[in-house]
């Protein structure tokens, strides 16, 4: 690596050396490249193969496991438990767009209005992370207990009577409903939606709202026409950072859900950790991961984003 | 200028812009005739995009009022002006291809059928094979007849330019000058062009107006400003004028004054301050009106032409011209510009000369005024 640093010029009127040093030049990527590669292949695509196996095992805990190629667990799995597949997907999905509307006027104000105040703002938003998430998702299974004061206005208000018709909740309970649920993945995952739409809002020109407004464009037609195409790349990663983990989440469905609630997380985590069936769980995490997969590159296919990452 | 009010005029009357404590704008009135082409010219921070972000919308005037013929707009938002503008830097649509950016305005007001006069647009600025193009794909040039063709196609009743070719480079510039002159007279409507570019002013516009802290220093024609400055502001700003202190020894239809004990003679009307015998004066002239000779000729110098001795300081050849730099007593330097017809030899650095010009190229100002104003902001921004 110090050989690296050898001024070239130097060099020049040889020729071997000349030959040496470009391709120690042309090394240098792959070095930089090393360290992560060897992390990934250690931390990534080693247990990736090692689950990929697992689910293709069969036999039991006390005989221990053996791989048989009994490629049938996928479809056992996927049909036990399709409903949580769909539940997920659907937590997720509400959630990301709750998320969407929440964070959009919230990332629109920090970048163009707040002047002097968008740093602290900024830190305001990542805040929540300075505490445990575990820790913050009970506070929330406290703000939305029976009878307690959120409850009782959401009543008062009708709120409830809105989402119990949407089937969202049941009588006057909140907590161990698909609300709560949602909820919670909403206020988890409102972060990483706000981030990469600041930061894609904040890099479009100001002049361009200027150029559009001499242009006849009203106030709302240069937010439909300039400012929100501009942002998409913003859109697009701030839903991807949020649908994906939300999909894959299960300390919500745990914590302020009930049995009814459940996410496929949940159903991985207890096939793995109580009732000890790896094979199934790592068949349900693949099939998550395929679904997962499949709906992203749709989803980036017709966001249509060239420019994106 | 005018006392008439056409039906296209622009007015500004008033109009004045402060942010806090900071004058932008101190109040100005202003007639820009319409289909004429003006300037708006000066240093940077002499509030001159400020009068034309006014005139956009973009800027609301704290005092006064801004009229487009009959029509008073001070308080319209810019959606709703019939007024164009061309943005430093273009401001194109990144996203929208170069037909949609041009074509943007017409949909805003609901024109469906676009297709003919987006492409009668690109036609007038060339652009017809880009059409499917992304402004990032196009250079700096094309960039900036895109920006051109997206105001102009809404036949805005005036289009403002906020240093449109400020990013070009010099040759570039030049060409762009000729082409919007082309375009503003193919199209007849008002341009307000604001530029710190002395040049470019006077080579595009009818009338300039040169700014100054937020005020106007002088208006008129390019060859007026550039021929009778009345400030010294106006004087250094648009190209280069010796500025000589002088004492008025008698004032009249003709001013003689001296200068360090040189007699020098200039018409009255030429002076921008009623000249005063006892008094000061700083007289004026360009130094292409200029002619040298070496000291030993200077029995071929015509009677009553203004005559001062001094030494080359410094010369440097420039092709069509040489510029001399001449010490004298009456000023330490002196600027001539020699047209390279027949260059005599003798004329080097160290040279005793004598400068000539004929007196009706004289002006005078007024001396209280600083002698150095707008020297330094050319200097910038050259």
């Amino acid at each position: 690596m110090t050989a690296v640093s050898a001024p070239p010029r130097e060099a020049a009127p040889a020729e071997p050396p000349v030959h040496k040093a470009s391709l120690r030049k042309r090394l240098i990527p792959y070095w930089l490249l090393l360290p992560g590669i060897l992390w990934l292949l250690v931390f990534f695509v080693l247990p990736m193969i090692y689950q990929a196996s697992t689910s293709v095992q069969t036999g039991s805990l006390e005989e221990g496991f053996k791989v048989t190629w009994h490629f049938q667990t996928y479809w056992e799995a996927f049909g036990d438990y399709y409903p949580q597949f769909l539940r997920s997907l659907l937590y997720a999905g509400t959630a990301t767009a709750l998320c969407l509307l929440l964070g959009y006027p919230l990332a629109y104000l920090i970048a163009f209005k707040a002047g002097r105040w968008r740093n602290l703002l900024l830190v305001l938003v990542i805040a929540p992370f300075f505490t445990s998430f575990l820790i913050r998702t009970l506070a929330w299974k406290t703000i939305l207990a029976d009878g307690g004061p959120v409850v009782g206005a959401l009543n008062a208000v009708g709120f409830l009577d809105v989402t119990s018709w949407l089937g969202m909740t049941e009588g006057d309970r909140v907590l161990a409903t698909p609300l709560a649920v949602v909820c919670g993945l909403t206020y988890n995952f409102l972060p990483f939606m706000i981030l990469p739409l600041y930061t894609s809002l904040e890099r479009i020109d100001t002049r361009l709202h200027e150029a559009a407004g001499d242009l006849y464009a009203r106030p709302a037609t240069v937010f439909r026409k300039v400012t929100f195409p501009l942002s998409m790349p913003g859109v697009v990663s701030g839903t991807l950072l949020t649908f994906i983990p939300a999909s894959g989440d299960y300390v919500n469905a745990e914590l302020l859900g009930s049995t009814d609630t459940r996410m496929i997380g949940s159903v991985i985590q207890s096939q793995y950790l109580r009732i000890l069936d790896y094979p199934t769980a790592a068949a349900l995490s693949f099939i998550l991961m395929a679904i997962v997969l499949i709906m992203v590159s749709i989803y980036i296919r017709r966001a249509g984003t060239e420019d994106l990452v | 200028m005018t006392d008439k009010t056409a039906s296209g005029d622009v007015r500004l009357a008033g109009i004045s812009k402060h942010y806090g404590s900071f004058t932008a704008v101190h109040p100005l009135d202003l007639t820009i005739p319409q289909g004429s082409f003006f300037a708006l010219l000066g240093a940077s921070g002499c509030g001159k995009t400020t009068t034309l972000r006014m005139i956009a919308g973009l800027e609301e005037p704290s005092t006064g009022t801004v009229s487009l013929g009959d029509r008073e707009v001070t308080h319209l938002p810019p959606y709703k002006r019939p007024v164009n503008t061309v943005f430093q830097s273009y401001a194109l649509f990144p996203h929208l291809s170069i037909y949609e950016n041009i074509a943007f305005g017409l949909r805003r007001r609901g024109i469906k059928s676009v297709k003919k006069q987006v492409d009668d647009m690109l036609e007038l600025v060339q652009l017809g094979q880009f059409a499917q193009r992304k402004p990032h794909q196009l250079s700096g040039g094309q960039q900036q007849r895109v920006a051109v063709a997206r105001a102009l196609i809404n036949h805005p009743q005036v289009l403002l330019l906020d240093e449109p070719l400020g990013a070009l480079d010099l040759k570039l510039r030049r060409q762009m000058q000729l082409e919007l002159k082309r375009i503003q007279t193919e199209v007849g409507i008002t341009f307000v062009h604001v530029t710190h570019d002395q040049e470019e002013a006077m080579t595009m516009a009818d009338t300039v107006a040169v700014m100054n802290g937020g005020r106007v220093e002088q208006l008129g024609a390019p060859a007026e400003l550039y021929e009778n400055p009345r400030t010294t502001f106006v004087a250094n700003f648009l190209g280069t004028s010796n500025l000589i202190e002088a004492s008025v020894e008698s004032a009249g239809t003709d001013v003689v004054v001296s200068a360090s004990g040189t007699t020098l003679r200039l018409p009255g009307q030429r002076c921008s301050t009623t000249p005063r015998a006892g008094g000061k004066l700083l007289v004026g002239v360009r130094p292409e009106k200029i002619s040298l000779v070496h000291a030993d000729e200077e029995h071929t110098v015509a009677a009553g032409r203004n005559k001062i001795a001094g030494r080359i300081a410094d010369s440097s050849f420039i092709g069509v011209s040489t510029q001399y730099v001449i010490d004298s007593r009456v000023c330490p330097e002196l600027e001539v510009y020699a047209q390279n017809i027949e260059r005599d030899a003798r004329l080097v650095p160290g040279a005793e000369v004598v400068l000539h010009w004929n007196p009706e190229h004289t002006f005078g100002l007024d001396a209280a005024m600083d002698i150095d104003a707008g020297v330094e902001t050319v200097e910038e921004s050259a």
